[in-house]
């Protein structure tokens, strides 16, 4: 240990908090959350850690929680410390509706999420939050869908589409290839659950997806729905596996012709071997 | 209402708190409002917090807490409550009656103010455990007529809401009625 990260704010000699740090790290550990957005319409995604045998399931709490009517979180990372912060959120999204007599905006509870994170990041005999947030939902009398994130250190930032815990970088960059503007429901529910299947391998049972849309209230996926979903995918998926291999197979026979060449033959073969 | 001059007419002082209880409030007015508001504030809170919506009893024993509590502070709220909810669980309808200092009481038809001197005995003498909507609102006609009579004030008629298991709505109520000499 270098002594530069027992006490939180101290910074070390090349400017990182390590704390905080460590906070991401632990994000990086938690499971999978997506989040994406559509043309009037906004889905989260969770990758549900696998239950033990004899865990209830159904009372079990989830990683997508409701801060208000009209807003919806998701989290990843630590559970304890995310129930203490969605419970201020809650309260801050009362408050406001108490003091202003207007629900919070999308953006106003991100902030408040975001400076409650921050304020743990520079305050003594406390540790950081150890977890990272995607909010979602709509504003009132406004039709846009709002998507933000959250992190440890406090920052907040606003995206179109993005995940946030265990290989992340892979959902990310999944999104980054398939994402549309303008999407339609089943798309934008689709793509979320497409991308959570390159991480998830249990498929749908360990997936759960809340849905918003313009004031309606949250609607949870039903599991056969999203069972649906993952079968059509996985089809979706063998079907194009198999137009490759013909392509290939169609390849390798024209490169059998002139086998004396060698080089290539090997190289494709190895590929449709993996 | 404030001496001979009138305010406001229509005013709505009523308050839902959750799906299916509605809260009736008079008193000073400032308080009304705000200890209204401060109530339906934490009752949602609480529905967010549990995943649940609070019965009528616990709304009820609830606020009657809040008014204990602020009543033994140092600007303690003068208001008067009536507060009707039917139970989400037991499909049952409730009425509790509430006022400043705090008490509480489970009841049949209750009213508050200076019409209780002249609904009460009304109510009293019609109400019966088995009284449909229809009935009911046919006692809440003889009320509002016998106020029209023997109050000294005009009392610019009433606003009525009913609260069923699915909700709460507005009812028409024909406050325009001749009132005929007894």
């Amino acid at each position: 240990m270098s002594g530069y990260d027992r006490a939180l704010s101290v910074f070390s000699p090349d400017g990182h908090v390590f704390q905080v740090e460590y906070a991401m790290e632990a994000v990086k550990r938690g499971t999978c959350a997506v989040g994406v957005k559509g043309k009037d319409i906004v889905v989260l995604g969770c990758e549900k850690r696998s239950a033990l045998k004899l865990q209830d399931t159904r009372i079990t709490p989830s990683k997508i929680a409701m801060v208000d009517d009209h807003v919806c979180l998701a989290f990843a990372g630590l559970n304890a410390d995310a129930r203490i912060l969605i419970d201020k959120a809650r309260l801050e999204a009362q408050s406001h509706r108490l003091t202003v007599e207007d629900p919070v905006s999308i953006e106003y509870i991100t902030k408040y999420v975001a400076s409650v994170q921050q304020r743990y990041t520079q305050s003594g005999g406390v540790r950081p939050f150890g977890i990272s947030t995607l909010m979602i939902g709509f504003d009132k009398n406004d039709e846009t869908p709002r998507l933000y994130q959250t992190e440890p250190s406090g920052i907040y930032s606003a995206w179109k589409a993005n995940a946030i815990g265990r290989s992340s970088k892979t959902v990310r960059e999944f999104l980054e290839r398939n994402h549309q503007e303008d999407m339609d429901r089943e798309q934008t529910i689709a793509l979320t659950i497409k991308s959570l299947l390159e991480v998830v391998q249990t498929g749908a049972k360990n997936i759960e997806v809340a849905i918003m849309s313009p004031g309606k209230r949250i609607e949870m996926l039903p599991d056969e729905q999203i069972e649906s979903y993952v079968k059509n995918i996985e089809t979706e998926k063998q079907e194009e596996a198999a137009k490759k291999k013909t392509g290939r197979t169609g390849t390798t026979s024209a490169a059998i012709l002139t086998r004396p060449g060698g080089g290539e033959t090997a190289e494709s073969t190895r590929e449709s071997a993996d | 209402m404030r001496g001979p001059t009138i305010l406001k007419a229509e005013d709505d002082k009523t308050k839902q708190l959750n799906k299916s209880t509605l809260m009736a409030f008079s008193g000073e007015a400032g308080d009304t409002v705000q200890f209204a508001e401060f109530i339906q504030a934490n009752i949602q809170l609480y529905s967010m917090r549990n995943d649940t919506e609070l019965s009528p009893a616990a709304v009820a024993n609830f606020v009657r807490g809040e008014l204990a509590r602020s009543l033994r502070s140092r600007s303690p709220y003068t208001v008067n409550l009536l507060l009707g909810g039917v139970d989400p669980i037991s499909e049952k309808p409730h009425l509790y009656w509430l006022d400043y200092l705090a008490s509480l009481a489970e009841v049949p038809y209750a009213a508050h103010g200076y019409a209780q001197y002249y609904c009460l005995s009304l109510l009293d003498k019609h109400h019966h455990p088995e009284i449909s909507l229809d009935e009911g609102l046919k006692l809440l006609d003889m009320c509002t007529d016998e106020l029209k009579r023997r109050l000294p004030i005009d009392f610019k008629g009433v606003l009525v809401k009913v609260v069923t298991k699915d909700g709460v709505q507005v009812v028409d109520f024909d406050n325009d009625k001749i009132v005929r000499p007894a």
